[in-house]
């Protein structure tokens, strides 16, 4: 008897009972289920929400496979510049090593198996409850979440705000695709305000910094973006080195490189909005234009603390920190996000204004990107309400014109 | 006069079986069977019981909602069986046939008149092909409709060329557009395609819209969407033009008949080609399947009806689709990279690369249902100015004035057919517009 028909026949005995969506869970992933159409059309397009998802996921690999690496990379540099050691990055010579595969798995890999252990177990205990089938939206999140977190981050912490995020974010409001915000930065925004000091700083960016502060052998490793925000100049990390990589950060947003390689699979595959992403990357240019108006009119100057990052070239902060990774992944979340394409417009360009206001008015910390999208998340079905009483207007004229 | 429109969004689904050009009669049938369900909100009340004798064109039932409106047997034999449902509701009127059929003698017009028209049509049974807008239900006998519009050819997959199969009926449906246009103070709309040459184009007192573009161009809102909007209170009546031949035909020679030329298509059908037959024969008269495993379909795959293999032939339908069931399970299905599947993204799936492939699609529903996720998709497939997952989700949630303001007015379930198809959600597009139009006629009315 083949797998398949067996699998068929314990699907047919769970039919009807309580564990039926854990077993259907897992049945589903193995083979497209034997469901025929009933009623409206016979016949249905190939794609599922389990497609979609998977086609996100595709387009994240690359972003995490490029962390792990980047991880063990910047771990052997903070020592390597601890002991005074200057190194120049070269991608086969000391960035696609063993070592730092090695090192980047131990950290990253327990985050994704945390993440998604985690989240999918709570998705799993409300199918049951509730009833319904296991919906895919965890998958997409599961995988964001490790790449927005900074590597050194304790397990427990992410297990417990995955908790809170999967809860609070998503299944209270009914489960997938009826979430106001989104999962993945709901859970980043809780682990911002409950373990702050995890979350910024100079050490946590860098593999084992936290541990070894205070001892002689302490390592360090700032972002660029923390360097602008005190005033630093920075000149340790060139245009190629925060294009490709080369960089401290999030795990999986460093490379835009491979973000917009990402960004491009999802456009062309019809899944990602590209009015989202390009007006979101609109909205930060003209925020940054403004800013730097600002330095060159003389309004700020160098006495201010704003001054480090408002003097940024406009361009530059899209290399820097994660809008782009933000633009591409978070905002064009296609549940929380505005629904209707003129209403993408209007939400992608007040992402990328908002985010880089608050990336340089931020005084704790200097990103701004998670709290804008969330920010809009809130407000995008009221941009969709201003987009639809147009068309709703149009229908109430044509019938005072036909009155009349 | 005519006018060109030409529709830019939309869907051309392309599948295997195709028909050819030639016509077959089908042998007669000897059981008939007539669906009040046919009829969406019609209250059947039976006139006929179980043995009793009928000839074509002898009332079966009314509606107890509109008692006008009469529907009426498509031949003449004895009432087989009633088949009832759920509180006794009229599934289905099975009549064994007569050999020879004989008609009922149906009266001349008694007048020009509209009122004289209307009682005409509604009781010799040809009402039930005059339908309405809003609600896309049978029309109100009793309502002025601002316009009428004829459906002059269907662009869904794998549809029977109206041009074709009407091309001997030139008579019959002179004669019915010219007693229709007596019912209106508006105009007579018909659509066609932009390269027909349909003997239409030959008539003077009616408005021809030449269309062109992709599906949902056949659809009747498509055009109206264009030409008249409907708005709160307005009433447009909508008919297909196969049907204009039966009720020509009833007027110009006193009898009930009606006769269809039917497509049977479909990639399970051995030789697709067309067949004439009558409205409710049994389909075994003229299937031929390659393939036993298969879907048939009175009507087209986005707005057909499932029948079975000693189904009958719908009251409005003009296709007989045979498609494989997709009852079997595919090892990742969802994440292998589809070939032979049609898909409107590019996720793995390849059919923009072959935009003129012809598909042999099953009935699998290629996922399970969830909520709606993806944005975005619908609005490439639907031609007209209304937002369609607001509605739908008006409709859900049962928001009255929503639906009302969203347009609500001017759909009918068959627009919502290819965002049904594309949905990646697997939702029900059709029948939730279908409810929440149901809804609004029982408390809007």
């Amino acid at each position: 008897m083949s797998i398949k028909s067996k699998l068929h026949e314990i699907k047919e005995s769970f039919k009807g009972k309580k564990m039926a969506p854990a077993f259907n869970a897992f049945h589903t992933f193995l083979f497209t289920p034997n469901d025929i159409t009933s009623s409206g059309t016979h016949v249905k397009v190939a794609d599922d929400l389990k497609r979609t998802m998977n086609t996100v996921i595709m387009s994240l690999v690359p972003c995490l496979i490029f962390g792990i690496f980047n991880a063990g990379y910047q771990h052997n540099l903070a020592i390597d510049d601890a002991n005074g050691i200057s190194t120049q990055v070269s991608l086969f010579g000391n960035f696609l090593t063993f070592d730092n595969l090695m090192i980047g798995s131990m950290k990253v890999l327990p985050l994704v198996i945390v993440s998604y252990v985690v989240g999918l177990t709570v998705e799993f205990i409300f199918a049951v409850i509730k009833g319904h089938e296991v919906e895919e939206g965890y998958l997409v999140t599961g995988m964001l979440v490790p790449l927005i977190v900074p590597v050194d981050l304790p397990l427990w912490m992410l297990a417990v705000s995955v908790v809170f995020g999967v809860v609070i974010g998503k299944e209270v409001f009914g489960g997938t695709g009826m979430n106001i915000l989104n999962p993945a930065l709901t859970i980043r925004a809780f682990l911002f305000f409950a373990y702050p000091t995890w979350m910024s700083g100079d050490k946590v960016w860098v593999y084992d910094a936290v541990n070894r502060a205070g001892t002689p052998e302490a390592i360090s490793g700032e972002t660029i973006l923390g360097m602008h925000a005190q005033n630093l100049t920075v000149d340790m990390y060139s245009l190629q080195d925060m294009f490709f990589g080369f960089i401290p950060g999030s795990i999986g947003e460093t490379s835009k490189l491979l973000i917009i390689f990402g960004a491009l699979f999802l456009i062309f595959s019809k899944i990602g909005s590209w009015r989202i992403i390009l007006s979101t990357l609109i909205g930060a240019l003209v925020m940054g234009l403004i800013f730097n108006g600002v330095i060159e009119a003389g309004i700020i100057t160098d006495s201010s603390k704003f001054y480090g990052l408002m003097s940024v070239p406009f361009w530059e902060h899209l290399l820097i920190g994660s809008i782009l990774f933000g633009a591409v992944f978070m905002a064009t979340d296609p549940v929380t996000a505005a629904q209707t394409n003129k209403g993408k417009w209007i939400y992608g360009f007040l992402i990328g204004f908002i985010s880089i206001m608050i990336r340089v008015f931020n005084p704790a910390y200097p990103e701004g990107v998670f709290l804008a999208i969330l920010l809009m998340n809130v407000f995008a079905p009221t941009i969709d309400h201003f987009v639809i009483q147009s068309n709703v207007k149009m229908r109430l004229n044509r019938l005072k014109i036909k009155a009349a | 006069m005519s006018m060109d429109i030409i529709v830019k969004k939309g869907l051309d689904l392309k599948l295997v079986g195709k028909p050819s050009n030639e016509i077959e009669q089908a042998k007669f049938s000897q059981d008939f069977a007539v669906y009040p369900a046919d009829f969406h909100g019609v209250f059947p009340k039976l006139v006929v019981k179980e043995n009793d004798s009928v000839k074509a064109g002898d009332i079966l039932f009314f509606d107890k909602n509109s008692e006008k409106v009469k529907f009426v047997s498509p031949v003449s034999g004895k009432i087989k069986e009633i088949v009832r449902g759920e509180r006794r509701r009229v599934l289905e009127i099975k009549i064994h046939a007569d050999k020879e059929i004989t008609y009922k003698k149906i009266k001349k017009l008694k007048s020009e008149n509209s009122s004289d028209i209307i009682d005409y049509l509604s009781e010799n049974g040809l009402w039930t092909y005059i339908k309405q807008r809003p609600y896309d239900v049978i029309a109100d006998p009793e309502s002025s409709p601002k316009e009428i519009f004829i459906s002059g050819f269907d662009s869904s997959p794998l549809s029977a060329d109206y041009d074709f199969i009407t091309k001997d009926q030139k008579e019959n449906i002179i004669e019915a557009i010219k007693h229709l246009s007596k019912l209106t103070k508006g105009s007579v709309n018909i659509s066609l395609r932009k390269e027909s040459n349909s003997f239409l184009r030959e008539l003077n007192d009616v408005i021809i819209h030449n269309v062109s573009g992709p599906h949902p161009a056949g659809n009747l809102s498509t055009i109206i969407n264009k030409v008249s909007p409907i708005n709160k209170g307005d009433t447009v009546w909508t008919l297909n033009l196969p049907d204009l031949a039966i009720i020509g035909n009833t007027i110009l020679n006193g009898k009930f008949s009606p006769d269809r030329i039917v497509a049977l298509v479909g990639s399970s059908i051995s030789k697709p080609k067309y067949y004439k037959t009558l409205a409710g024969s049994n389909i075994s008269t003229f299937l031929n399947l390659n393939e036993k495993n298969s879907r048939i379909i009175s009507g087209n795959v986005f707005t057909g009806t499932m029948i079975n293999l000693n189904g009958h032939l719908r009251h409005y339908s003009n296709e007989i689709t045979a498609i494989p069931e997709g009852n079997d399970y595919d090892l990742f299905g969802w994440a292998k990279p589809m070939f032979e599947k049609f898909s409107v993204s590019r996720a793995l799936t390849f059919s923009w690369l072959f935009p003129n492939k012809k598909y042999d699609l099953n009935t699998n529903t290629n996922g399970e249902h969830r909520a709606f996720v993806v944005t975005g998709s619908f609005e490439e497939v639907f031609p007209l100015d209304i937002y369609p997952m607001q509605i739908l989700k008006a409709c859900m949630y049962k928001d009255l004035d929503e639906m009302e303001a969203l347009g609500m007015y001017e759909v009918s379930p068959e627009d919502f057919a290819l965002t049904e198809f594309i949905c990646v959600s697997k939702q029900p597009h059709q029948s939730i517009i279908r409810e929440g139009l149901d809804l609004m006629k029982k408390e809007i009315g």
